[in-house]
């Protein structure tokens, strides 16, 4: 009774991770998408998905997901093997997974999205309704506590900036009770400053206790946040990493395929340089612009 | 490049979301609202007759038969489709409540029923053929409309021998049946058609359901972003063919009240009323494209109708007008939607 290894409601260190890939492969036709690909993702850490473009992290991520089985290897969810059925199954077993498309109505205001599909009710038969007020201010109170003050929580969820759809739809998943988040590219389409925005939320879900699997092609935001670093290529494992063991320019170099990345620079050097004040008058267009 | 601090960004921030200006800009309605009220003064200046008691009450009535319908379509329309079979449906609605009704000989009220079980398979078959083929509902409801139409005729001339229906006055149970759905209510000396009041709480029930209940939130999000709206659970299929049978509900009120008014229906009705619910709900406020709207903005859309197409009558126009002011309306309401959507789809 008093062992360590008494299964308990809270995440001990050293229990199984939530959700645990080994050897994972998966074939489409004769196309091998993934081949032998382990990751762990733990309770309270943030492990990172790196990979540049048909690496196999969408593919990665519809298996976790639930949305395609894998052909080999081992898929555990708290130790226990599993073959999700559907997106569903996932989502009952805690797993949420925010698309880069996010699945928000831009015209609808931010707490009916935030519960939509989910919205709960009050009073009986015809007055059966949503209970409007629960819903307002539970909104505004979880994004709150992932720091995002709405004073107006009636705004069309489309005047937010992309950056805080994409932590609505994170502190939406936080809040109906996932355990496990699945972020596929979520600062792929944003500026420099709206990605930090959004790291700072993903580093809260991790706070929060639950295990983030962020996928990303932007090594520059893994390390930022990671704890481990499951580097895809070609569909294969091209290393596995802990955050100590590692350091930028490292994760960098591997992610760029670093010895390509050698020969891209010497290319690119043999260029005359072009002459000075051309290129840096972009320089700051990017989105920091006062505001009148 | 940044020479803001982030304190007076976040300021400048809150005041462009909080501006008042910019809440009223906001709601569906305004464009109908700023509409009636301006074609409200000009006709009370352009016509003397308009603003009496006869008057209002004659502008209700015709806002009101317009106004049932145009809440279910503008429902619809939030629901991103349309539905072209709904002006013909009334007819046919009338049709099988009345030709049922002669043919059996029973009391009406069997007509009545029947008709509203056929009615709402009408609405049914639209929503299933749309979430089953996941064809443009504007052209499965073209067919609809189209088959409704050699329906309404053929089955008419098949029983009737001519285009209309026998008299069903001195049936059993028709008298009760106009008072429901035909009579004539007199408030403080003024005549005022029933018809009113299935409208207005048409309007009360429909901003009930969409603007409180769990349906309503799917209606909006079924219209806004399909997809989005399937990845969260919400019963797209289910919710659209709701919407399909809301129309088809209150096409029979509608149809009940043609019939009960004159006691025959001419098979050839209803042509062409389809476009003018659209009208009135696009005027209304809602957008085309879906997932945006309401139903009292239906309402000022039907109420601007009524007034336009009576108020030529008491100014004593030519009426051929009509139709151009009610196009000029609609563009207008269009390009003024367009420019809110706009707004409220900006991204920073």
């Amino acid at each position: 009774m008093t062992t360590a290894t008494e299964p308990t409601a809270e995440w001990t260190p050293g229990a199984a991770p939530l959700v645990e890939l080994e050897g994972v492969s998966k074939y489409y036709g004769n196309v091998r998408a993934l081949e032998g690909v382990s990751l762990q993702a733990r309770a309270g850490e943030i492990t990172c998905v790196l990979g540049d473009n048909g690496a196999g992290k969408s593919t990665l991520i519809k298996i976790i997901s639930g949305l395609h089985g894998h052909d080999a290897g081992s898929f555990r969810i708290a130790g226990e093997e599993t073959r999700l059925a559907g997106p569903r199954e996932a989502l009952d077993r805690g797993i949420a997974t925010v698309y880069q498309d996010l699945a928000v109505v831009p015209l609808m205001p931010v707490w009916r999205n935030f519960f939509l599909g989910s919205e709960p009710v009050k009073g009986r038969g015809p007055f059966r309704r949503m209970d409007v007020d629960l819903m307002r201010r539970t909104a505004r109170a979880e994004l709150l506590r992932m720091g995002i003050d709405l004073r107006d929580v009636d705004q069309p969820i489309g005047t937010l900036s992309g950056g805080e759809r994409q932590c609505v739809a994170i502190a939406r998943a936080v809040y109906f009770g996932a355990k496990v988040l699945v972020l596929d590219e979520p600062t792929a389409a944003l500026g420099v400053k709206q990605s930090g925005v959004v790291l700072k939320y993903v580093a809260a879900a991790r706070d929060a206790g639950l295990a983030v699997v962020f996928i990303t092609h932007n090594p520059h935001h893994a390390h930022l946040v990671g704890d481990r670093f499951v580097l895809l290529k070609r569909g294969t494992m091209a290393g596995h990493h802990t955050r100590d063991r590692i350091t930028l320019d490292e994760l960098t170099r591997q992610m760029a395929g670093g010895d390509e990345l050698e020969d891209l620079r010497h290319e690119l050097e043999r260029a005359e340089p072009p002459a000075p004040g051309g290129p840096q008058a972009v320089e700051g267009e990017d989105e920091e612009r006062p505001r009148p | 490049m940044s020479t803001t601090t982030p304190a007076a960004a976040a300021v400048d921030e809150r005041l462009l979301r909080t501006s008042p200006l910019r809440r009223v800009l906001g709601r569906p309605e305004l464009g109908a609202v700023v509409g009636a009220v301006a074609v409200l003064v000009f006709f009370a200046l352009a016509a003397d007759s308009f603003l009496t008691g006869a008057g209002l009450s004659t502008v209700l009535y015709a806002a009101s038969t317009i106004g049932i319908m145009a809440v279910p379509v503008a429902l619809l329309m939030i629901g991103g489709e349309f539905d072209l079979s709904a002006g013909v449906l009334v007819t046919s609605s009338a049709l099988v409540s009345s030709m049922f009704s002669y043919q059996t000989t029973a009391n009406v009220w069997v007509g009545v029923g029947v008709s509203l079980l056929v009615t709402l398979a009408v609405g049914a078959f639209n929503g299933f053929m749309l979430t089953r083929t996941k064809l443009p509902s504007f052209i499965i409801t073209l067919g609809t409309y189209l088959m409704l139409i050699g329906m309404n005729l053929g089955f008419t001339k098949l029983i009737s021998d001519t285009v209309s229906t026998r008299t069903i006055a001195d049936m059993d149970g028709f008298s009760q049946a106009k008072a429901v759905f035909a009579s004539t209510l007199t408030v403080g000396g003024i005549n005022f058609k029933i018809t009113i009041l299935w409208w207005l709480l048409l309007i009360a029930v429909a901003s009930w359901i969409l603007l409180r209940t769990r349906v309503g939130n799917w209606i909006f999000a079924v219209g806004g972003n399909e997809t989005a709206a399937r990845a969260v659970g919400v019963p797209v299929a289910a919710t659209k063919t709701g919407l399909y049978m809301g129309v088809a509900l209150a096409a029979w009120i509608s149809g009940q009240h043609l019939l009960f008014s004159y006691d025959v229906v001419q098979s050839g009705e209803g042509v062409g009323n389809e476009l003018i619910y659209i009208i009135a709900a696009v005027i209304g406020g809602c957008l085309i494209t879906g997932g945006y709207g309401s139903a009292v903005g239906s309402a000022v859309g039907a109420l601007i109708f009524g007034m336009t197409s009576k108020g030529i009558v008491f100014a004593e126009w030519n009426p051929d007008w009509f139709k151009f002011f009610l196009g000029a309306m609609l563009l207008l309401a269009t390009l003024l939607n367009h420019w809110v959507r706009k707004r409220a789809e900006a991204t920073k």
